[in-house]
């Protein structure tokens, strides 16, 4: 099988020049980058006036894959990433059982590698059913597959527990990702608190609640000199504290999601529980942070935190609706129309940050485009805006708040290990 | 005036909707005053209450309200209906929709049910309280209260002290008397006022004497004794030492002031028993006037117009 791609803008991910070439890619590689490629080919494919990334890589989404497969299951999360350009995806532990053991592990890469298409990368808890009381088999989780260990949404709240789980997983190399959120904090809050949460009568969630978790962690993996991935990161005080804590040599990485740069906790009016996440939507100034901390580089990476939620558990009122929103399909084109149209980022930094970088975090294969390797690859129509339409995701579920948004950066094609999927 | 399908909060009403309903309840009031009290008004349509939280004077002020009116009342127990069977909130409103039912009256713990109960169903729906966030009757019965007895409240100086942060009457009442006009100064511990609550125009002070000196109207609110096991309080006795009102207290309100609770009371918490018996209280009235406004909105809803 040969497939040629002509006339795309390619960015590999390798430079920050991007230039006008082909791709010539044979039983699943890449052969040959080049100004003008002839020759014959099963395939060919005009990507003129698109551009061409290294697939798309997500460090953190949720598949609800076993257990919750009303609301997503590996097949349907994988179409969905599919048309979201993602070629590779991480996805959290929180499942029915909670991914814990060799066997789910298992579970995860082999169902989703007889669906094929996007590769499914299982991130396993750091504490047995989440429960941040007994370590996990790190390293035979990590022998398995786990490309990393989180406890999620069930954030550890011993300070000596996630101290020595750092130490333990720095054994077998493995990154622990972590969730930031003082749980006392948080109470029964299901908003920002702030003005909106006290005009609609919803008990807030300080941005404390983040911010001093997040030092923690930070200490911590410092202290012991090892990394930590810092989830979703969406306030300014986070940012803040990633930035100092890069600044003197720690081992930091961190992630952010398109609604902290593109929604405000505003977007909950009407108490629309689409918009109803956590972290929850922020201010304005949280908003500009994030900007300023993906344009310096303190944030490396945007995620989806991919949530998908029935539509039944979202038709309830706000504070009883679980926190969420599903993002494959809107990641890049709210990316690249918030970030770089708006002159924050440039497009091979967007590339970077959702391909590049997420690869070298999670030290897996791809985020480049060089000869000789595995050819995961996007094209990207940048010219014309459309509007996000939810109807015609792929995903099982529904809830996203983007439903309506005029962007730009529609999906076109994307090939895995060198056939095209979409 | 506007059309007006759904009483869902004081945000969202004009000063002239807020006027206009107090002046139907004046007529209503004559009502409940005469020795007949059965008017026509309400004739033919059907009141449901939804009450997911218990209520005595409201529950009963609306169901008096409508049978005033002769309209067709029931009332839903939560425990003993298919709620109780997991039904949700959907399902419930849609079901009582299919039954012909004009108006539900709904209270309901979380913030914003009715706001949600009224984009899905085609019955009128009346905001009896929802979590933290509004309870317009009480407010708009309150501000009748006041009108009452003072011309206007334009630049009356109104006192609201206690728990501000879990309250949806003190919500209520500062979005619809600084609309009005008033001054309203708030006084509570710290910990029991919500984020950004000075936004709204309302004056945060934190002695309750600077509150309550030369203030036209004092406000207590109900504490709940579960806020000391929350950290949110220390003790009743310092609670009433700082934030509660006895004669003393008020003894450089103006002469003419005006003591309010939505109640129930916690006598000799909020307030001291003599202030709420006192000849400056208007607690009762309160009562009086709620079913006033409940008559006066579920006329107007009905009609589904201002």
């Amino acid at each position: 099988m040969r497939l040629l791609i002509k006339n795309g803008m390619v960015f590999t991910g390798t430079t920050i020049k991007e230039e006008k070439q082909d791709i010539a890619i044979e039983n699943g590689k890449i052969i040959e980058i080049n100004k003008q490629i002839n020759g014959k080919f099963d395939q060919i494919i005009d990507a003129n006036e698109q551009i061409v990334l290294p697939g798309l890589i997500d460090a953190h989404c949720h598949l609800r894959d076993p257990g919750m497969e009303y609301k997503e299951d590996l097949e349907s999360g994988i179409q969905s990433a599919l048309h979201g350009g993602f070629t590779k995806i991480a996805c959290m532990p929180n499942t029915k059982p909670v991914i814990d053991n060799e066997a789910l592990v298992s579970y995860i890469i082999e169902k989703s590698a007889t669906i094929g298409k996007v590769k499914v990368l299982p991130i396993a808890s750091l504490s047995k059913n989440q429960q941040g009381k007994e370590l996990t088999e790190i390293g035979l989780l990590d022998r398995a597959g786990a490309v990393a260990f989180s406890d999620d949404g069930n954030p550890v709240n011993s300070s000596s527990f996630l101290n020595k789980a750092l130490q333990y997983a720095n054994t077998f190399d493995a990154l622990v990702i972590s969730h930031c959120e003082d749980l006392d904090l948080v109470g029964e809050g299901s908003i920002n608190e702030s003005f909106q949460s006290t005009t609609m009568g919803l008990l807030g969630i300080p941005e404390t609640a983040e911010d001093v978790m997040v030092y923690r962690d930070v200490r911590l993996a410092e202290y012991n000199k090892v990394p930590i991935h810092i989830a979703h990161v969406s306030t300014r005080q986070s940012v803040e504290v990633i930035r100092q804590a890069k600044k003197r040599g720690a081992k930091i990485t961190c992630e952010t999601c398109p609604h902290y740069f593109t929604l405000t906790e505003k977007a909950c009016n009407g108490f629309n529980t689409f918009a109803k996440i956590n972290p929850p939507l922020r201010t304005v100034d949280d908003v500009n942070a994030i900007k300023e901390g993906l344009k310096d580089g303190t944030i490396d990476i945007i995620a989806t935190d991919h949530a998908p939620h029935h539509h039944d558990e979202k038709a309830v009122p706000f504070s009883l609706a679980p926190n969420g929103i599903i993002g494959f399909e809107s990641a890049f084109s709210l990316s690249y129309t918030h970030l770089v149209k708006e002159g924050i980022i440039t497009l091979s930094q967007l590339v970077s940050k959702m391909s590049t970088i997420p690869a070298k975090i999670l030290k897996i294969e791809g985020g480049t485009i060089e000869v000789g390797k595995a050819a995961d690859l996007t094209i990207v129509d940048i010219k014309n805006n459309y509007e996000i339409n939810v109807n015609n995701f792929h995903s099982k579920s529904s809830n996203s708040p983007f439903d309506g948004f005029k962007v730009y950066g529609e999906i076109k094609h994307v090939i895995i290990d060198g056939i095209k999927e979409l | 005036m506007e059309f007006l399908k759904d009483v869902l909060g004081i945000k969202n009403l004009s000063k002239e909707q807020m006027l206009y309903v107090i002046e139907t309840a004046k007529r209503m009031k004559l009502l409940i005053d005469s020795p007949n009290k059965k008017s026509p008004m309400l004739q033919g349509k059907t009141v449901i209450t939804l009450f997911y939280e218990n209520s005595t004077r409201t529950r009963m002020s609306f169901e008096l309200a409508a049978k005033y009116m002769s309209g067709n009342v029931a009332n839903i127990s939560v425990a003993l209906s298919s709620i109780a069977k997991g039904e949700t909130l959907l399902d419930t409103g849609k079901t009582l929709d299919m039954m012909g039912t004009d108006v539900i009256v709904m209270r309901h713990p979380q913030a914003g049910a009715a706001n949600f109960l009224a984009k899905h169903v085609n019955a009128s729906i009346i905001n009896a309280g929802d979590g933290m966030n509004e309870h317009p009757t009480q407010a708009l019965l309150d501000i009748y209260t006041i009108l009452e007895k003072k011309q206007s409240l334009n630049n009356l100086k109104i006192a609201i002290i206690g728990d501000i942060a879990h309250s949806r009457v003190a919500r209520s009442n500062i979005y619809g008397m600084t609309k009005l006009g008033a001054n309203v100064f708030i006084c509570a511990p710290d910990t029991l006022l919500p984020k950004g609550i000075e936004k709204t125009g309302a004056i945060i002070v934190k002695n309750k004497y600077d509150a309550v000196n030369q203030a036209d109207v004092v406000m207590g609110l109900r504490l709940q004794k579960e806020r000391m096991q929350h950290s949110l309080l220390s003790s009743i006795r310092e609670y009433h030492e700082y934030f509660g009102l006895s004669e003393k207290t008020l003894s450089n309100a103006k002469d003419d002031v005006l003591i309010m609770h939505p109640g129930p009371v916690n006598r000799g918490v909020e307030m001291t028993s003599k202030i709420i018996d006192g000849t400056k209280s208007v607690i009762t009235e309160q009562v009086k006037n709620g079913v006033a406004i409940r008559m006066a909105l579920l006329y107007i809803v009905t009609r589904r117009s201002l």
